[in-house]
């Protein structure tokens, strides 16, 4: 391998990273709040930068983006409400159920919206063919502009749970809903909050890679499953962990990949098997806490 | 005492009985070749009762045991030994009747494994893998437990999908018919569709008594429990962590089983069998009856399968399978049978559900 | 302490930096009462999953009968005939009361898997023997009205009682008993100690964690009492009653 060839590699594992980061945030801001993991977590990338796709063909660009954000927002704290507030004495394999339900039935209604075409937005800046030069490699402009909007997804999120005030009762919710509720927080309406701040930034994800891996109504699961590993090698609820175990795996991924190509989707579910296996905790928390995890 | 849990499995008898006389009094004895499929994805379903019903534990990789037990039993029957017949291990496995010699459809000569020694290989191939990846994942709980055997599925069917020898994409057809005493034969062709419609059901029945008399013995309350507070349990001496992993491997063979019947009646498998779709359908399905309700489940089993093998649900065959399983969380987490206004019709079904 | 059913020899646990039990040892005596007694996180409750085996001790024994017992796991632990209850009541909740009574005879039957499935004859005297002690404790603990009742149908205090009658169903020959009369009234409590005493007179031993004192100074034989992790004081009741340290932990220094 030469150093183009690394460079390339190298590139490609940091771009799909960061976005398997963001699935992970996701995943996390929802887990955190109510302990559910939404299996229909990798839908929101698809659904938001499908309606981005539809709304860029009578808006402009950026006026597609924040819609397509909008709408995937609304449909989240929509499911919220409708799915899983009135699940009543919910034990966690109801919920499971219920959000596994929700991914088939959004993915499947994407397939009858928008069919099995693959789609992708137009490059943000400049067209499919315009690199920036690197170490001999060409690497698109697009691979910035989903490695900025990550970085400021992060930054932003961890301002608005240090200092906002709703950020700040949410983080209470997480750690004690009863406790929440006697200060007179709003926990329900937190758990909505948290679906649709999970599904805007993952809609954003969604439009972001969109140009660059393109977009099909069935990517969602797989997107899903690998968010998840993120999550975990992260430690839920971590997200800096998150960041890291993203990119560590996108990197993985790409050179594993560069060896033989047939693996691709077997690498991420085998580490997460081993990791579930031998480290439920994440690599980045301490083993005390995988106890309460498991028996 | 014990013998009123059998009652439901004479009625069912009798209603198979009526069912077959009814479809051929209609001239409709086509809809049999569903109905006998149907009954061998139900032999998952039943399975999967027991171990996310009653003891609680949710599976999201049972078709990836489905096709193991499929896949196991075409490749060793269609694969063919010719070339190797002379080698040591060939020739032992001959001599002690474990091969057989047949011409496929192009006439070539074949010789494979029976279809006996595949079944029995099947089973303890998803057996042993079961027992590994039980061994590993089932200390888990939750979501944790549903995801690590969603991605047990998801190589499941990345292997028969990349894998040359279990035929890629296309899978593997041709897979001789199974015979298993005489003239009877586990073969999807149509002059055998009255045999075999028994024969799943005998196979299903089968099943159910097992599945039943689990339930109600010493190791079914044990595994109640576990569901129920498992650390009361593990108090008064139940091993939770072997029971989980028993009924685990447990749920697995019945799935091998049902994989290996079917791709014998329908003389091939693909890749579509080991989908992660397919896994969530018996999910649904187990939810739909009433998660701790064996018959629920297979009466569920064989009536969605049926339809949906029917092409009842059109193009909105996934989707069904989704919206049940919300719907059935979100107003009937007890199953359908429970509800109170069909109470009465569940009580004509099951007697006492779990006791 | 040949005599003794139970021992523990320093056994330390801590959680993170906090030692939650601090080289603790103590004898229990066959066929007695003895009781744990100590303030709020005393260490009372960690030191009984200790001994239960729901916690692995970091240093230290756990003896019974004359045998280390140390870092069995739960189910092994009941093997050998210790019962528990648990601080809050912990049945099976949509199981009937006889079936949450016949899991406690769960050690003492033996059809596995493969004699359950298909229904070996064998196993089907082990299932009527099994129903008939479990409606004879029933019977023995005042219940029978409610054996056929789903277990979260019932009151609080006769949840407990099923709980103590699952218990006593494994036969055991200690029995651990974690604050078994948290949120009882002093009626229920008065009737628990009877019940208490009773089972001690059909030669079972008792370990009883208890937050309530006159429950603990009514029935116990020995005392031992814990302050943040350590044991402080072990004596009959009356002398325990007197001892100023005690005193001071429960009413603090000015009393002393």
């Amino acid at each position: 391998m030469n150093l183009p060839q690394i460079v390339e590699y190298a590139r490609s594992g940091i771009t799909v990273g960061s976005i398997y980061a963001i699935v992970a945030i996701g995943f996390n801001i929802i887990y955190a709040c109510t302990g559910i993991i939404n299996f229909a977590q990798g839908e929101f990338l698809i659904v938001g930068a499908m309606t981005a796709i539809s709304l860029s063909h009578v808006l402009p660009l950026p006026a597609a983006i924040a819609g397509a954000v909008l709408v995937t927002a609304l449909l989240g704290g929509l499911l919220e409400i409708v799915f899983i507030r009135p699940v009543k004495n919910a034990s966690v394999l109801r919920l499971i159920v219920v959000t596994i339900g929700l991914s088939i039935v959004i993915r499947e209604a994407m397939l009858h919206l928008w069919g099995e075409t693959v789609r992708s937005l137009p490059y943000f800046t400049g067209t499919a063919v315009s690199t920036v030069t690197i170490l001999g490699a060409g690497v698109s402009l697009q691979v910035f502009w989903v490695l900025g909007v990550s970085a400021v997804i992060v930054a932003a999120l961890t301002l608005f749970f240090r200092f906002t005030l709703t950020g700040r009762a949410m983080r209470a919710c997480a750690d004690d809903r009863m406790a929440a509720r006697l200060c007179g927080i709003n926990d329900r309406w937190m758990v909505t909050l948290s679906f649709m701040l999970s599904a805007g930034i993952g809609a954003l994800a969604g439009c972001v890679i969109s140009p660059v891996t393109q977009t099909q109504y069935d990517m969602g699961a797989p997107l899903a499953i690998k968010g998840f590993t993120v999550a975990i090698i992260g430690g839920l609820g971590n997200s800096m962990g998150a960041v890291a175990a993203g990119l560590f795996l996108g990197l993985l991924e790409a050179f594993v990949t560069s060896q033989s190509s047939a693996y691709k989707e077997a690498v991420s579910i085998v580490v997460l098997l081993l990791i579930l296996v031998f480290r439920p905790s994440g690599l980045f928390t301490r083993s005390d806490v995988s106890a309460l995890r498991t028996a | 005492m014990r013998l009123r849990i059998y009652y439901p499995v004479l009625a069912t008898a009798v209603l198979i009985v009526l069912l077959h006389l009814a479809l051929a009094y209609a001239d409709a004895t086509y809809y049999m070749t569903q109905i006998t499929m149907s009954a061998y994805y139900a032999l998952v379903v039943i399975g999967l009762c027991l171990l996310m019903g009653y003891a609680g534990q949710a599976s999201l990789g049972h078709a990836g045991f489905f096709a193991i037990g499929g896949y196991t039993a075409a490749v060793l029957t269609t694969y063919n030994l010719r070339p190797y017949a002379d080698a040591p291990f060939v020739s032992l496995c001959r001599a002690l009747g474990l091969t057989m010699q047949w011409k496929d459809l192009y006439g070539t000569d074949i010789l494979s494994f029976t279809p006996w020694a595949a079944f029995g290989s099947a089973l303890l191939l998803t057996g042993l893998i079961a027992l590994v990846i039980g061994a590993s994942v089932i200390r888990l709980k939750g979501h944790y437990l549903a995801m690590a055997t969603l991605g047990f599925g998801l190589i499941v069917y990345r292997i028969a999908l990349g894998t040359p020898v279990l035929g890629r994409a296309d899978g593997i057809s041709n897979v001789p018919p199974f015979h298993l005493l005489g003239s009877l034969q586990v073969n999807g062709r149509a002059p055998f569709r009255i045999q075999n419609y028994y024969l799943a059901w005998v196979v299903v029945l089968i099943a159910m008594v097992l599945a039943l008399n689990l339930v109600h013995s010493r190791v079914g309350r044990a595994l109640r429990s576990i569901h129920e507070n498992e650390e009361a349990a593990h108090s008064l001496g139940v091993n939770t962590y072997r029971y989980k992993l028993a009924v685990f491997v447990l749920s697995a063979i019945f799935a091998a089983m049902g994989g290996a019947l079917l791709t014998h009646y329908s003389g091939s498998i693909g890749p579509a069998e080991a989908t992660v779709m397919k896994s969530v359908r018996y999910v649904a399905i187990v939810a739909v009856g009433g998660m701790a309700n064996l018959w629920g489940a297979m009466v569920m089993g064989i009536l969605l399968n049926f339809l949906s093998l029917r092409g009842v649900f059109g193009s909105f065959d996934d989707t069904v399978f989704g919206a049940i399983l919300i719907m059935m969380m979100i107003f009937a987490p007890q199953g359908l049978l429970r509800v109170p206004r069909l109470r009465a019709l569940g009580s004509l079904v099951s007697r006492r559900s779990h006791a | 302490m040949d005599k003794a059913l139970l021992s523990t020899r320093n056994l330390h646990r801590s959680f993170g930096g906090v030692h939650a039990v601090k080289d603790v040892s103590f004898h229990v005596p066959t066929g007695a009462i003895k009781a744990v007694i100590g303030p709020n996180g005393a260490g009372k409750t960690t030191l009984f999953n200790l001994i239960a085996g729901t916690l692995t001790p970091h240093q230290g024994q756990v003896i019974f009968r004359g045998q280390p017992i140390t870092g069995h796991k739960p189910h092994a632990v009941a093997a050998l005939g210790i019962a528990r209850t648990f601080q809050t009541t912990k049945l099976f909740p949509h199981m009937t009361v006889l079936e949450n009574v016949m899991m406690g005879r769960h050690t003492r039957t033996r059809s596995g898997f493969l004699a359950g499935m298909f229904n070996a004859p064998w196993t089907w005297r082990e299932q009527r023997q099994t129903e008939a002690k479990a409606r004879a404790i029933l019977e023995e603990l005042g219940l029978t009205a409610h054996t056929n009742e789903t277990a979260c149908n019932l009151p609080f205090g006769r949840q407990r009682l099923v709980e103590f009658a699952r218990a006593l169903a494994t036969e055991p020959s200690l029995l651990l008993l974690d604050e078994p009369a948290a949120g009882l009234n002093i009626y229920e409590t008065q009737q628990l100690s009877q019940l208490i005493l009773k089972i001690r007179d059909t030669g079972i031993t008792c370990l009883v964690v208890e937050h309530d004192m006159s429950l603990v100074m009514n029935i116990s034989d020995e005392v031992v009492v814990l302050d943040q992790g350590h044991k402080i004081a072990e004596g009959p009741p009356a002398a325990i009653q007197r001892n100023p340290e005690v005193i001071r932990v429960y009413l603090g220094d000015e009393h002393a």
